[in-house]
């Protein structure tokens, strides 16, 4: 080879896969990526071990895509091992930019989730309530699990991080735009999010059929109304994250008939997804009255969870109040 | 735990047409209220962004208070409906995080009622000091970066 092409890596942490999926979905165009640079780790796909990368110089990997969140000690030890190696570092997708879904469970602790996950749950048969342990001695050798954290994190609250690609997961054109710049060296300022930065409601196909002043008598689940395919989600009472939002998706959901549930996290002026999504739907219920407001709040199920499904650990409380977990 | 020394952090986001007013009067006509809460004044009870009262909590506030104008009375028609609403879908938010409704509190204070500035200030202290801290980020910080 004369001329050397520039190193990439991707690892995963708290995370479902579909990320890795957005990888292999570039399909053909796979291909340029893998005729422009070396993969030099990716444990999904290719057989390398920890330590080929710790046998790197600190700093020769061009680019870490990084996607999950972090829960464990092993992913901590990882990413930051990634991010030695690394001249640059992308938070790949929802979990690793916000905390994700993963980022939910700061709704518990270590404790609760272990006691759900190996007790209480109906098809658990654990009569010895055997759990995971960081270390178990048989035959005289002990054997080590990677610690397990009571709060899950975004990417950037472990390790600095120098670009953001949104999304659960990233579509392909971001990546593929992410992808180009990195190579090019056409990069934005450090610690941008590599998506526009203006709401979903910005770029909406059904912007025009938001009547001039929005407001909501009755908040509707999606699955109890037939919804029209045409109409604003937020002008038939559907709780759309849109105008909290940033844009850059696509509007993959909208398109299927679904509303937006923020997997692209704020835009840069908000430092809270769900405080400012907060502010607008209690802005557009229609009523002045403290008991109607009070019987259209309780409506809402799930504020926390619905306001924050991906932003959790990324928002200004991170998590629930550690001692009044039960 | 007791709480025997506990002094509650307190903040206030009062509006300037009424309860900011309201809280001048209490100091001008000298009434003794209970120190703790710590003012900052808005425009509009309708400006207070909920992220705001979240910094607060975040930044080590054991309680929250928003005041405004009485309904009806808001300089600007509507800002205080909006803050009401506000209140309660975000006391409900707060639960949910595992802080308690007790510490967000809403108030509507006129202009001319110093003496009920001084009360609220009063029961709010009492109430969070029987409560105790709010200890929001203990357990946050159990590993390296953070």
């Amino acid at each position: 080879m004369s001329k050397q092409k520039p190193k990439v890596a991707f690892y995963w942490c708290a995370s479902c896969g579909g990320c890795e999926e957005a990888v292999v979905d570039l399909a053909e165009d796979i291909l340029k990526v893998v005729e422009a640079v070396d993969i030099v780790f990716w444990p999904v796909a290719l057989d390398f071990k920890k330590s080929d990368v710790e046998a790197m110089e600190d700093g020769s990997i061009a680019v870490s895509f990084i996607n999950g969140a972090v829960r464990l000690s092993e992913q901590e030890e990882m990413v930051k091992l990634l991010r030695q190696k690394s001249q640059l570092v992308v938070a790949f997708g929802s979990c690793s930019h916000l905390g994700g879904i993963p980022g939910l469970g700061n709704f518990w602790n270590k404790e609760s989730i272990f006691r759900r996950a190996y007790e209480t749950t109906p098809s658990t048969d654990n009569p010895d309530k055997t759990v995971p342990l960081e270390q178990t001695e048989v035959d005289g050798k002990v054997l080590t699990l990677p610690k397990f954290y009571d709060t899950v994190y975004a990417l950037h609250q472990v390790i600095d991080v120098d670009y953001y690609l949104p999304g659960c997961a990233p579509p392909k054109d971001l990546i593929m735009n992410a992808v180009g710049a990195i190579l090019e060296g056409k990069l934005p300022p450090r610690g941008s999010v590599l998506s526009p930065n203006k709401s979903l409601c910005d770029d909406c196909d059904r912007n025009d059929s938001k009547p001039e002043k929005l407001s909501i008598t009755e908040i509707k689940r999606p699955w109890e109304v037939i919804i029209d395919a045409e109409k604003c989600f937020l002008a038939q009472g559907i709780i759309c994250m849109g105008p909290a939002t940033r844009t850059g998706c696509g509007e993959r959901c909208i398109e299927a008939n679904m509303p937006c549930r923020g997997c692209f996290g704020p835009t840069d002026q908000v430092f809270d997804q769900g405080a400012k999504f907060l502010s607008a739907i209690a802005s557009i219920l229609d009523t002045d009255d403290e008991k109607e407001i009070e019987k259209l709040v309780d409506s809402i199920d799930d504020p926390a969870g619905t306001f924050y499904r991906f932003s959790l650990p990324a928002s200004i409380l991170r998590r629930k109040r550690m001692e009044t977990i039960q | 735990m007791t709480h025997e020394n506990f002094e509650p952090k307190l903040v206030g986001f009062l509006c300037t047409w009424c309860s900011y007013t309201g809280a001048d009067l209490a100091g001008t006509a000298r009434m003794d209220y209970a120190p703790n809460m710590r003012v900052i004044r808005v425009m509009c009870s309708g400006r207070v962004d909920p992220q705001f009262v979240l910094k607060a909590f975040k930044e080590g506030a054991d309680g929250v208070l928003i005041s405004g104008c009485h309904p009806g009375d808001c300089h600007y028609q509507e800002g205080n409906y909006k803050a009401l609403r506000r209140h309660r879908l975000l006391s409900k938010l707060l639960e949910q995080l595992g802080i308690e409704k007790e510490r967000f509190r809403l108030e509507w204070v006129s202009a001319a009622e110093g003496a009920k500035f001084q009360k609220v200030c009063n029961e709010f202290t009492e109430e969070i000091r029987n409560m105790g801290p709010l200890n929001l980020n203990g357990g946050i910080h159990e590993q390296a970066k953070a």
